[in-house]
């Protein structure tokens, strides 16, 4: 009896370890499904925000006192992302519009660079964050759940509403603000927007820099629960895509549905399996789910006959 | 035609005088390089002319190098003997799928049925599907992390993270012997030539026709008749049997296959050199294949910092700069200048 309640508990915990990290793949991939629906361009500098922010994080840590650094390194982490995502933008992404294949090399080749500045600059060895201490402990639900030792930390626990509090504000700004609506209107048919007067290149700029900006922000919190090494954003990237093929292209619903599904699958798997078995037996689902949906959980509904 | 049976002897008198014209630490590179350009050869069908960039050649790579490293590691024990990996992981008894990778040609032959099969069971079963493009090449992508990742940790029966390595001899001849070393190497250059020479070949046909109609307007090839989805999956099979050979001569070229050489930096590195090359030419792809990988060898040992930020800016060099020469041209034309919309031309 006290093995079955010992199983249960760590599969909740397991459970509770997948959602926090299917909240940062969520903020990671919100942006790239983003600047994928948006201007059809695969971005995959876009794990290197997330290192930014995470980066971002360690700096105020170094620099302000423990209880109050969070407060400046997430607002931090979502400013640098969103203007290194801007200067990329204004630099590489804006001439290569209408190429996806393109973007990805070019992209590539920037987040090496960005990778090995990072490693120049901090070491190749992670940096650690210690979160303050009103995020410090652990809530246990050891005795009022009848399955056995549950603990939740409180860090996790933050990293999960921020994401959720972060992904309702996208929502609320593509629905209520005049910039949101152009921004979903470019999304559905760039030449018609053009035609009623709406700037397409800024509203793709703006879009590009909001999708840096939830990366570093995600970086930031992401810092308080794993180390920053320069190679974190790769460890995410593929994920992050994997999320938005899963998800349906260019659908934020479908990416945060998928990042959750994701998260929590892989969780419950490595629970079964190790780590690297988990990641093949996800893939190999996410190949057998698209032979039933190829476009993914949410598609957005189109008649272009060729798509890219 | 006649160019190219030209430039293909050219390349076949330097690439047999060069054993006695270089150091053999330069040769046993140039075999490596050689053999990389296989790979990017065969993203020459795969991207070049079906129109698929596959970011996960690092598979079939790194396949036909473990192919070819289990048959090393075995031919070099007696009959019950274990490789030294697995007695240091409490490996027991040879696992099962190990046993044939004795016979040298069960070996060989594996290097590249796999990989072929893999890369035809792959594409067929998205291809049929419609999965496309930029989803194909982020699928591909994936599998290369999964695939790096599960030999990373399946130490006992792969080697982990170090790999397979320690190799003694093939098909009876020592490593150490300078003639040996030369013969692998003609024998490397004799494939590309050959790879090179049936490519072109096999261009003019019918095959490589349909290939080249269904990368201009893969619809229209569908609406006139013909079955894309196995033109495509025939296609980067091709690319997965070329990069499955050339994982296999890189992998006795250089003594060593480990997952370094099959993840996703590898993989995309595979695609800088056909980039280079210009992606619809083969000659391009060994040329590129070669010559990168001498900057990259000489660059990396006198500055190893360096790399990174070198192979990252001829990324955006070699995409950005034709980029932004056709918008100019575009300018002067006096089309206006607001760049390509997504639905213009498919990458």
């Amino acid at each position: 009896m006290n093995d079955i309640m010992g199983e249960w508990a760590f599969f909740a915990n397991q459970t509770f370890n997948g959602l926090s990290v299917a909240s940062i793949l969520a903020l990671v991939a919100v942006g790239l499904a983003m600047s994928f629906g948006l201007q059809r361009v695969i971005n995959m500098a876009h794990g290197e925000w997330l290192m930014l922010g995470g980066y971002m994080a360690y700096l105020a840590h170094q620099v302000l006192p423990l209880p109050l650094y969070l407060l400046a390194a997430l607002p931090l982490g979502f400013v640098v992302g969103a203007l290194a995502a801007l200067l990329l933008e204004v630099a590489v992404i804006r001439h290569l519009y209408g190429r996806p294949l393109e973007t990805l090399l070019a992209t590539w080749g920037v987040s090496l660079i960005l990778q090995q500045a990072a490693r120049n600059a901090f070491g190749p060895v992670g940096v650690e964050v210690a979160a303050p201490t009103w995020l410090a402990g652990t809530i246990h639900l050891g005795e009022i759940s009848l399955l056995g030792e549950i603990s939740l930390p409180w860090v996790r626990l933050f990293v999960i509403g921020l994401a959720a509090a972060a992904l309702m504000g996208l929502a609320a700004f593509l629905r209520h603000t005049t910039l949101g609506l152009q921004l979903r209107a470019v999304s559905q048919n760039r030449e018609m927007a053009a035609s009623l007067g709406i700037h397409t290149r800024g509203v793709d700029a703006v879009a590009f820099a909001l999708g840096g900006g939830l990366a570093g922000l995600a970086g930031a919190a992401l810092a308080l629960i794993a180390p920053v090494t320069p190679t974190v954003g790769q460890s995410y990237i593929v994920d992050a895509f994997l999320v938005v093929i899963l998800g349906g292209v260019g659908s934020l619903g479908g990416a945060a549905l998928a990042a959750l599904l994701l998260g929590l699958t892989s969780a419950t798997l490595q629970g079964l399996t190790s780590v690297s078995l988990a990641k093949v037996i996800l893939l190999f689902l996410v190949v057998l789910f698209l032979q039933l949906r190829p476009r993914g959980l949410l598609p957005s509904r189109t008649r272009a006959l060729e798509e890219v | 035609m006649q160019r190219s049976l030209v430039a293909l002897l050219l390349m076949a008198v330097v690439l047999t005088v060069l054993p006695f014209l270089v150091t053999p630490y330069d040769l046993s590179l140039m075999g490596r390089f050689l053999a990389v350009g296989l790979v990017a050869l065969g993203l020459v069908w795969a991207w070049g002319y079906a129109g698929i960039l596959s970011l996960g050649q690092g598979i079939f790579f790194g396949l036909g190098g473990y192919a070819i490293a289990m048959h090393l590691k075995l031919s070099a024990l007696s009959p019950g003997e274990l490789p030294d990996f697995m007695v240091w992981n409490g490996i027991e008894a040879l696992p099962w799928w190990w046993a044939p990778f004795r016979n040298p040609a069960f070996a060989m032959s594996m290097a590249v049925l796999l990989p072929a099969t893999l890369a035809f069971t792959l594409g067929i079963l998205l291809f049929r599907r419609r999965v496309t493009g930029v989803y194909f090449s982020l699928i591909t992508q994936a599998l290369a992390l999964a695939f790096s990742t599960l030999l990373i940790s399946q130490q006992g029966l792969t080697g982990g993270f170090n790999g397979l390595t320690n190799f003694a001899s093939f098909l009876g001849q020592s490593f150490a012997d300078p003639i040996f070393q030369r013969g692998l190497y003609w024998a490397t250059a004799l494939l590309v030539l050959l790879a090179i020479g049936s490519s072109l070949a096999l261009r003019s046909t019918h095959f490589g026709l349909v290939l080249r109609a269904l990368r201009e307007g893969e619809n229209r090839t569908r609406f006139l008749g013909y079955d894309v989805a196995l033109y495509k999956a025939a296609a980067f099979s091709l690319a997965g049997f070329l990069a499955g050979l050339g994982g296999a001569l890189f992998t006795l070229h250089a003594g060593v296959v480990s997952p370094a050489f099959v993840g996703v930096q590898p993989s995309i590195e595979f695609v800088i050199w056909t980039v280079l090359g210009g992606k619809e030419s083969f000659f391009g792809a060994v040329l590129a294949s070669l010559l990168g990988g001498f900057v990259r060898d000489r660059v990396s040992s006198l500055f190893p910092d360096l790399w990174l930020y070198l192979v990252g800016g001829l990324f955006v060099l070699v995409v950005l700069l034709p980029a932004l020469r056709s918008t100019y041209r575009k300018g002067a034309k006096g089309v206006q200048g607001h760049g390509r919309l997504p639905q213009g031309r498919r990458a």
